[in-house]
């Protein structure tokens, strides 16, 4: 669908972000020896030698800065470590860290989300070695914008295409909880429970993943913004296979569940910046459960689903009671009460 | 919020495989196909897209949905009223599905982005409200929906507005979208599954006249997806009995009178009159209009209402191959339309069964699309 104008829903992770890149910025992509922008992957993997350099870049807004469960410089570390990780490079070699701030903006809360991004680095073992800053008027920009750029050498790439009918698909944890959390603070929505963002770097998860499953490993994505549903699509579309989901095995937090259900909003398609989608080969399903099982940040994880040979670049939702097509998110999800 | 239990209770995949199960027996029983059924609640549809259910049902069960989108039968020149009067000045309030559904030429959304003051609202009391906060200005509640939010609007106006309040009544009357179309003769519907939360105010005793005119069963169903599928193993069976009883399967909410103190609120209100439902018929007994003692509330009477200035646009070319009509009276399904999901989406419907949440496209399209996944291993 052609557009004249951005909107919001172009920046969402979903359908319509995915045709304004295809339409507007492949226009950028030149071959080079490696993965490139083409590929649309987390990343970049150019090879040096007999290895990857690994490179991502990746801008953080959030709205408000500061959410139950992490702010803006946790996801702004998090999301980058994270995008290297999924590439299957997990020993970050540097970051970069470019801020633009709001005329106005709090030093109070700007050494906050210094003291946050310090201490996510330190967790993931990722230097920020140079940065940037930039100032603009008041109201030219809402509060702070953070770039954070990545590099780190891989011995081997995953990428998000690599599934095969037959080959399993793991979650490492429970999904919806970001995005969740920070819904429910932005629109003051004065439901009750804790509901926590899961924001964290993954790294160290993504190399006992890697350990255990080795070349079995074969695709691997975070869902971010689109959340599951959207990787799932992705991974389909790329792979060109069939995904069957299994919802009831979809882990999902009591809170996070009802909130949605109140909400009239799909955890599937709810935003996660401490999670990722793994495909592996099926002999190497329950290693690299167990792998992810005995770490802290994937005690819940679970085996979800399968690519099929039908139905290639579908995603197909087994709810328990019945089956359904899996719609591709196309915009921000919205609670219905707004 | 829905605690865990509860929700057990009605998704539990065991007990749903075990209906699922009996309706095949049932089906067997009746030993044709197929046997078609139809609901008329667009939260009926959204239970059976959400779960999945037509994948589970045999195939010889045709479960459709009718003209239970009361936004998507609200008619042209209902919404060229709401049009016009936003143009001529008046704030004119409602629901936020009935916003992008298209007049003649104009929805209230365009209205509103021409200058109009056009205001979504929650409740009918929440439009009250404004009317009370603006004195000098007239406000006008575009009502819509079925029996349970016109008790709303009945209530409200019961309990006093203040004298710059009106009403431009869309309310439309649950029985008559199950009139219609066994009326159809098009149409082989076999029987009904009738909506719960209509009837927890009508009581499902309102459909006895119908099941014994018609010689067609009801069933009265509640909304998560156990009761579902239990109120169409229900209808099966009477339908292979040959039984035109009303049965009702939601009984912790329905009762066979209903809530009296809300009928006659209703009552004290409201009239049935016939209307143009959009894409159908004129429905004899379709809608919900003020009586005559409450004309000083009724904007149609209050406002010399001009639609000949919103009306008569260009001929809307897209419009023309919309099949919701014959959608929403059963003929056809969402995915036969050729615009379903290409240039009709959620964002940019083209007929009014893709503006509502409660209408069957947009339904159909949230829910990916189509529904029959029996062929995928």
């Amino acid at each position: 669908m052609s557009f004249e104008k951005v909107a919001l829903k172009h920046g969402a992770g979903g359908r319509a972000m995915r045709a304004l890149i295809e339409d507007v910025f492949l226009g950028l992509a030149s071959p080079v020896d490696g993965i490139g922008l083409s590929a649309l992957d987390d990343g970049a993997a150019l090879r040096v030698g007999d290895r990857w350099l690994v490179v991502t870049t990746d801008s953080h807004v959030v709205h408000p800065i500061f959410f139950p469960g992490g702010d803006i410089g946790r996801l702004a570390i998090s999301g980058t470590v994270n995008d290297l990780a999924m590439m299957g490079a997990t020993e970050p070699l540097a970051l970069t860290c470019a801020v633009i701030l709001e005329e106005g903006f709090p030093r109070a809360d700007l050494e906050r989300v210094r003291d946050s991004m310090l201490a996510a680095s330190r967790e993931a073992n990722a230097p920020i070695v140079t940065g940037d800053t930039k100032v603009m008027g008041k109201g030219e920009l809402d509060g702070m914008v953070v770039n954070t750029t990545g590099v780190a050498f891989a011995d081997r790439v995953v990428t998000d295409a690599g599934l095969r009918p037959g080959d399993r698909i793991l979650v490492t944890g429970s999904i919806g909880d970001h995005g969740m959390a920070v819904m429910m603070r932005r629109h003051q929505l004065g439901l009750e429970g804790d509901v926590r963002s899961d924001v964290a770097p993954l790294n160290g998860l993504v190399r006992e993943v890697l350990r255990a499953g080795r070349e079995d490993v074969v695709a691997m994505k975070d869902p971010t913004r689109g959340g599951l549903a959207s990787v799932l699509h992705e991974m389909a579309g790329k792979a060109r296979v069939g995904i069957l989901l299994s919802e009831p095995a979809v882990p999902v937090n009591p809170e996070v569940r009802a909130a949605c259900e109140v909400l009239g909003i799909d955890p599937l398609v709810v935003a996660n910046e401490g999670k990722a989608v793994i495909g592996v080969r099926p002999g190497a399903a329950d290693r690299v459960l167990e792998a992810l099982r005995s770490h802290p940040l994937g005690r819940r994880a679970a085996v979800v689903g399968t690519a099929i040979s039908d139905r290639p670049g579908q995603v197909i939702l087994d709810t328990g009671l019945g089956r359904r097509l899996l719609a591709e998110p196309d915009g921000e999800p919205l609670p219905r009460i707004c | 919020m829905a605690s865990a239990a509860e929700e057990l209770k009605f998704r539990d995949p065991a007990k749903a495989r075990a209906l699922t199960e009996a309706l095949g027996h049932e089906l067997d029983a009746i030993g044709r196909s197929p046997v078609s059924v139809m609901h008329v609640c667009g939260s009926h549809e959204q239970a059976i897209a959400r779960f999945g259910l037509r994948a589970a049902f045999p195939r010889s069960l045709d479960v459709i949905m009718g003209p239970g989108c009361p936004v998507c039968v609200t008619d042209t020149p209902e919404v060229d009223e709401a049009v016009a009067l936003a143009a001529q000045g008046a704030r004119v309030c409602t629901y936020g599905d009935m916003l992008r559904l298209p007049g003649t030429s104009k929805s209230l959304a365009d209205a509103q982005a021409d200058g109009g003051k056009v205001e979504v609202v929650y409740s009918v009391s929440q439009a009250a409200e404004l009317a009370r906060r603006r004195p000098a200005e007239q406000v006008v509640f575009f009502a819509s929906g079925f029996e349970t939010t016109a008790v709303a609007t009945a209530a409200i106006i019961l309990a006093g507005v203040p004298d710059n309040f009106s009403v431009l009544s869309s309310h439309k009357y649950v029985p008559a979208a199950m009139d219609v179309v066994s009326e159809m003769k098009e149409t082989n519907i076999e029987g009904f599954i009738a909506a719960g939360h209509a009837a927890t105010i009508t009581g499902w005793g309102l459909f006895e006249p119908f099941a014994r005119r018609t010689g067609t069963p009801v069933v009265v169903a509640g909304f998560e997806p156990l009761d579902v599928l239990a109120a169409v193993v229900e209808l099966v069976r009477l339908i292979r009995l040959k039984r035109p009883e009303v049965v009702n399967c939601y009984p912790r909410c329905v009762t066979k009178e209903g809530n009296r103190p809300a009928q006659e609120k209703l009552w004290k209100v409201f009239d049935v009159v016939a209307g143009n439902w959009r894409g159908i018929a004129r429905v004899p007994r379709g809608n919900l209009e003020l009586k005559p003692e409450w004309d000083h509330l009724n904007a149609r009477h209050r406002f010399r209402i001009d639609t000949a200035a919103v009306g008569g646009a260009e001929r809307n070319l897209l419009a023309d191959r919309c099949i919701c009509g014959s959608i929403m009276s059963g003929l056809a399904k969402p995915d036969q339309c050729e615009l379903f999901g290409k240039e009709c989406r959620p964002e940019s419907p083209v007929g009014a069964c893709m503006v509502s949440s409660e209408g069957a496209c947009k339904i159909w399209h949230v829910y990916g699309g189509h529904p029959n996944l029996q062929e995928v291993a």
